[in-house]
């Protein structure tokens, strides 16, 4: 109950932001900083509490932008519309992912390397079908107006994002609350001993994966109708999946602030390297990798792991442990 | 004997060439305590694994409660009643005791804050009523088999399969879980033991059945099945019954 509270307070406070910060620059970047909390808080409640690492979010991220994008330009249906429509094309894409994998036990680097390939196959149909542009891509034509989600103000758009995710963040507090959620993280820690325990892994499985999707689909929405323009490298390529499980695991896998947290530290050293080394392409890839090196080898439970008292100290003395094992 | 709560009948189970299991029958009697004893790779978990769902038998048949349950899922004979425990004691490490033991409390219970009181409530049974907040990964091995019968009792159970529960701890901790088992059957709960530690097998199992290269071999009260010249030849090589039966003989 303390963390929903804390989490209400967090998200009021977050909820403040346009009101003090008028610069569009600022607002852009704490815009940006939400919109990487929600996808990397999708990634989390398979990732981080599931134990299932996915490299291929993109594959979830690039069919919410693309279904609402497409049911706008080539058959004229309301955005709102496509934003439920395009969390749960992600849905559905996210129950054939997870049928295809964890029905066959797939785990570990298998599990990531068939998402990837789900990303990837699904990157190369966008470019090659006329419905989605192809390689040139799909421009959303710019009509502003709140019925048609375009905002005139980035304050707006902030407040959409924050939305967003804000229901994220509630659905990762209801994991780490519920019987769901138990179940989910018994077959992260070990699979056999939760069967045994009557846990259905494979339908947990799938059911986060599904709910994973979800937030990533509308994360792909938000992107859309903010840039207003897609193409396949945008929607389906690495460069989202890779920016989905950077932002938990600098967090804090696994922990309810860990994708705000990691989402705040990314976007600041990513501002810092622009001011800093300038613009050369690919320079943040190459910052991002050599973060997430330093991360998984000096601070697996990411920053949230830090600040997290550890309430479960040994209270036995170790030797007696190694004398009876 | 009573009705039979669990009825294995003709398993059969080989890997390549090994035959882990060769026709086995056996009939688990309700309310009692009973045992599965035999020398290492005999088998005994591999049977474990196939009456639990685990793995499936080649041949033959497995019945709990009257139900035929031959190739069916592990969660779905937890759901019917059947928990089994594991020889490596497999906690979810990095989350508490409590959190570890509602685990098990879930299969029958939705809401959260009642499995944890009912945790709470397993976990003071089995002597970790004060470890409750303490990480699982940081337990003693005897802790950590004490969380495996907590968690496996959570569940509400007909009938708990222990897979060697007393391995790896010493005398004096091996005095200190006996209770906690007897306890378990003084719940109604019946019990099948593997065991390699006799002190256990005799003082707890009313029946016990061994096993030899996936066959059964002996079966009986514990007192008499150790004393048969099988068992022996199992344990300590061919000839030996002979040779202690000799022995005694000229000692007395």
């Amino acid at each position: 109950m303390r963390t929903l509270i804390i989490l209400a307070a967090v998200f009021a406070a977050l909820a403040l932001v346009p009101l003090f910060v008028v610069s569009d620059v600022w607002l852009n970047i704490a815009i940006m900083v939400l919109y990487s909390a929600l996808l990397g808080q999708a990634w989390n409640m398979l990732g981080g509490y599931g134990g299932q690492f996915s490299f291929g979010h993109a594959a979830f991220f690039g069919t919410g932008a693309y279904t609402v994008a497409v049911l706008q330009v080539q058959y004229g249906i309301n955005p709102w519309v496509g934003l439920f429509a395009g969390g749960l094309a992600a849905v559905v894409v996210a129950a054939i992912i997870g049928y295809s994998t964890f029905r066959y036990g797939l785990k570990g680097s298998y599990f990531a390397l068939v998402t990837l390939a789900f990303a990837e196959v699904l990157r190369i149909l966008s470019n090659s079908v006329p419905i989605t542009g192809a390689g040139v891509g799909l421009l959303i034509p710019l009509q502003v107006a709140p019925s048609n989600l375009q905002f005139a103000d980035k304050g707006s758009y902030y407040w959409l994002v924050w939305a967003m995710a804000l229901a994220a963040f509630l659905v990762a507090w209801w994991i780490g609350n519920s019987r769901f959620g138990a179940q989910l993280m018994a077959v992260r820690d070990n699979e056999d001993a939760a069967r045994a325990l009557g846990v259905r892994a494979y339908s947990v499985k799938l059911r986060a994966i599904m709910l994973s999707g979800f937030f990533s689909g509308l994360g792909g929405v938000f992107y859309a109708q903010y840039f207003l323009y897609l193409d396949p490298h945008i929607a389906y390529g690495a460069s989202v999946s890779i920016e989905s499980l950077l932002v938990p695991i600098i967090g804090g896998i696994g922990t309810l602030f860990g994708p705000l947290l990691g989402a705040i530290v990314l976007h600041a050293i990513s501002e810092f390297s622009r001011d800093l080394i300038g613009d050369i392409p690919g320079i943040s890839l190459v910052l991002y990798g050599t973060l997430l090196v330093v991360m998984v080898l000096f601070l697996p439970r990411g920053l949230a792991g830090l600040l997290i008292r550890r309430k479960a100290a040994p209270q036995t003395p170790k030797k007696t442990e190694a004398e009876h094992a | 004997m009573p009705e039979a709560m669990l009825e294995v009948s003709g398993i059969c189970k080989t890997f390549g060439g090994v035959r882990a299991s060769r026709n086995v029958s056996l009939s688990v009697p309700e309310g009692k305590i009973t045992s599965l004893i035999g020398p290492n790779g005999a088998g005994k978990t591999t049977l474990f694994a196939q009456i639990t769902g685990f793995l499936k038998p080649d041949s033959g048949s497995i019945r709990f409660l009257g139900e035929d349950i031959t190739g069916a899922s592990p969660e779905d004979i937890a759901q019917a009643g059947m928990i089994r425990t594991f020889q490596v004691v497999k906690p979810f490490a990095g989350q508490t005791v409590r959190d570890n033991i509602a685990v098990g409390a879930h299969l029958r219970i939705r809401s959260r804050r009642d499995a944890l009181a009912k945790a709470e409530e397993v976990a003071s049974e089995v002597g970790l009523g004060d470890r409750l907040d303490q990480d699982a990964s940081s337990l003693t091995v005897a802790g950590r088999k004490r969380l495996e019968v907590a968690r496996a009792l959570a569940t509400e159970p007909k009938l708990i399969l222990f897979d060697e529960v007393l391995a790896g701890l010493n005398p004096s901790e091996i005095r200190d879980v006996i209770p906690v088992i007897r306890a378990v059957k003084d719940r109604g709960i019946t019990i099948l033991l593997i065991e390699h530690v006799m002190q256990a097998v005799m003082s707890l199992s009313e029946y016990t059945w061994v096993l030899n290269q996936g066959g059964l071999i002996a079966e009986g009260e514990p007192r008499s099945v150790v004393s048969d010249p099988h068992v022996i030849e199992a344990y300590l090589g061919k000839g030996m019954a002979q040779r202690i039966a000799a022995r005694e003989k000229t000692d007395a």
